[in-house]
């Protein structure tokens, strides 16, 4: 079915945003950027098997300022996606629906996914940090 | 459920068809990734620091490979069902829609492909 060039109603012109809304259109995008993180982590075991000269490339590129940033927003993006996820699985099972604990849960998955990617790499520049 | 008609048939008119099947894997591969990506991430900070000889070893063994095979493996499959979703719902050319959902598709496989045979070529001591 082509696209028709009716006119829409207006929608994100007019909306609000809700938590719900954010958060809904932030685990799509995270899980699209994650796609992203897993061609990466691809990368990473083909270098790996290729031998070290071709890890140096791969160890360079992480070392590197937009090596960090995007391993970084990564990190943050797989843990608001897990979390997030979880609270989805909780809806797939029927649970959480009135909507307080919609929010409450929502406020949740954001401040653990800050935490964990903060501690994950507190842990991981402590140890030295490739 | 039969569509009414053979035209309509041969249009692909009416249901996604196998919807509740996708439904149901994009559960089951979220619910795996859960332990799976916290037992990545938690062994990704090791990585993070070692170097190349100390990952080799890691994936040397068996189990951390096998495991790592899974993860890799599942969330790719998690991830074509996502974006499967993700096309589905904003590419509405038909043609551009398929090619889309194809491309992902392979894409999706020849990840697949070189994160097994990298795997497998580590663990065997290459």
């Amino acid at each position: 079915m082509a696209t028709s060039s009716r006119p829409l109603s207006p929608h994100l012109q007019v909306y609000r945003p809700q938590l719900t809304s954010v958060l809904s259109i932030t685990h799509r995008a995270s899980g699209i950027f994650l796609t992203l993180g897993a061609a990466a982590l691809v990368w990473w075991l083909a270098a790996l098997a290729a031998g070290p000269e071709h890890f140096l490339t791969v160890q360079q590129a992480a070392g590197a300022w937009y090596g960090r940033v995007l391993l970084f927003a990564w990190t943050l993006a797989f843990y608001y996606h897990l979390g997030n996820g979880i609270r989805h699985l909780a809806w797939d099972a029927g649970k959480g629906f009135a909507i307080e604990q919609v929010y409450r849960s929502g406020y949740a998955v954001l401040v653990a996914a800050l935490v964990l990617t903060i501690v994950t790499w507190a842990a991981a520049l402590a140890g030295g940090g490739a | 459920m039969r569509r009414a008609t053979p035209l309509g048939n041969a249009l692909g008119l009416g249901s996604a068809r196998t919807g509740l099947q996708h439904w149901w894997a994009q559960r089951v591969t979220a619910a795996l990734l859960v332990p799976l990506g916290l037992w990545f991430a938690y062994h990704a900070v090791m990585l993070a620091s070692g170097g190349y000889a100390a990952a080799i070893a890691w994936l040397g063994s068996p189990w951390n490979a096998g495991l790592m095979l899974v993860f890799v493996l599942v969330m790719l499959h998690h991830a074509q069902l996502g974006l499967q979703v993700v096309i589905e719902d904003y590419v509405h050319h038909p043609a551009w829609e398929l090619l889309a959902l194809l491309g992902v598709r392979l894409a999706a496989l020849v990840l697949a492909a070189v994160a097994s045979v990298s795997i497998i070529r580590i663990v065997a001591g290459g």
